[in-house]
């Protein structure tokens, strides 16, 4: 059978919302991926992964969207950094799992205007440190560069909550894979 | 699993189109040794659509109808063996015809449409067909450079099997002067830029009611072993 060429990729642009993240954005048509993975009664420990994408000026950009892909228990999410004051992205998921062989991660991706490809990274857990030693895709990676894909783990009014920040550009630019 | 092949997609960093400079990742991109959970992506069924969402002259609706041309956007989702993607999720954006987008950050001053918010989605069929009711969006100026005009354009965005053959891209209309001049179309290497552009046909056009544009998407190869080798 004969090959065809893909179809090229183009920018997310700044006015997806409305179609891709509606009803965070107050716009009148039903979202079908939030950042809210999983229900609130889905057993498993609860966790919010919070962070901000910045552009090589190092300010927070503002019409970023950030999906998350949880294979251990196959849950997408998906959110617009254009509905918090501070341009963050918050998911509401459980903690991963181990699978295959490798550490607790959640894949990352992320799209924005400027960005005529969207990105893929992946993020894994500060308090998985034995985990995170054998993983095959973190230990590929720099070990100067490791530490951007690694969310921080935090507590905040009894909730863990973890830090992630996705960086464009500059000194401590997130790793992106060519997946 | 097919390769993202690098010679038909744009390079991040495209100088003509400004928010590039800013945004684009620097750095070399890294190989994914073990992609195994790149290879596995959601799933979506007929519980996610509603059943106006790939009418965009329905769907946002509030005291009549749209203004503008109607039009059937249809076509196929293939992947790069040409073997169609079944039930695969197809969501879609656009100005409405005027050039506005409902967004609230837009600021062209041109008007809404009271009756058209300009989102939809749909799934594909058993031979990988999806189907579009809309209408035609018109171009919007943007601050780029002096005098920057989008063509007319409707965003796709599509996951295909699983997250490594996600794609968000843009289908441009055929004859439309625009298309030299807008750095978003031509930071796509030449070879491929014409994949972009749909085709009006009067197979689609429904008489009396819409003219018809055919786009056809085609995703990387997903299967262990690519078909007819
Ligand atoms: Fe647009």
């Amino acid at each position: 059978m004969s090959e065809l060429l893909q179809t090229p990729s183009q920018t997310v642009g700044p006015f997806f919302a409305y179609s891709l993240t509606p009803e965070p954005y107050n716009y009148d048509f039903k979202s079908i991926i939030t950042g809210d993975m999983v229900s609130e009664d889905k057993a498993g420990n609860h966790i919010q992964i919070v962070g901000q994408v910045i552009d090589g000026q190092g300010e927070p950009i503002s019409d970023a969207m950030i999906e998350f892909w949880q294979p251990d228990i196959k849950a997408i999410g998906r959110v617009g950094t254009g509905t918090d004051a501070k341009n963050r992205f918050v998911f509401n998921t459980i903690k991963p799992q181990s699978i295959d062989g490798q550490a607790p991660h959640i894949c990352v991706i992320v799209l924005m205007r400027g960005l005529l490809v969207h990105a893929y990274t992946r993020l894994y857990f500060s308090d998985e440190r034995t985990a995170n030693q054998t993983d095959e895709v973190l230990q590929s990676v720099p070990e100067d560069r490791r530490e951007t894909l690694i969310a921080q783990h935090g507590e905040r009014r009894g909730k863990t909550v973890y830090t992630f920040n996705i960086i464009m550009q500059g000194d401590n630019e997130t790793v992106f894979f060519d997946v | 699993m097919d390769k993202r092949d690098w010679s038909v997609h744009p390079s991040y960093l495209y100088p003509g189109y400004k928010s590039t400079i800013h945004r684009a990742p620097k750095r070399e991109l890294l190989p994914i040794k073990a992609n195994l959970s790149e290879r596995t992506g959601p799933v979506f069924g007929l519980d996610s659509i509603s059943p106006l969402d790939n009418d965009l002259t329905k769907n946002g609706r509030k005291n009549g109808e749209p203004i503008g041309e109607r039009i059937v956007v249809a076509g196929r989702i293939l992947d790069q063996h040409g073997q169609p993607i079944r039930n695969t999720l197809v969501e879609i954006w656009q100005a409405n015809a005027c050039g506005r987008y409902i967004h609230k950050v837009d600021q062209h001053d041109a008007p809404l449409d009271p009756n058209f918010l300009g989102g939809g989605r749909a799934l594909t069929d058993d031979e990988g067909r999806y189907k579009f009711y809309s209408i035609k969006p018109g171009a919007y100026p943007w601050g780029n450079h002096p005098n920057a005009w989008r063509p007319n354009h409707i965003h796709f965005s599509l996951f295909g099997p699983n997250i490594s053959t996600r794609l968000v891209t843009q289908m441009y209309f055929p004859g439309d002067p625009l298309l030299q001049y807008d750095p978003i179309y031509l930071g796509i290497p030449e070879k491929n830029r014409a994949s972009m552009v749909s085709k009006f046909t009067l197979d689609l056009t429904e008489p009396n009611f819409a003219l018809g544009f055919e786009f056809d998407i085609v995703l990387r190869g997903y299967h262990a072993t690519p078909f007819g080798v």
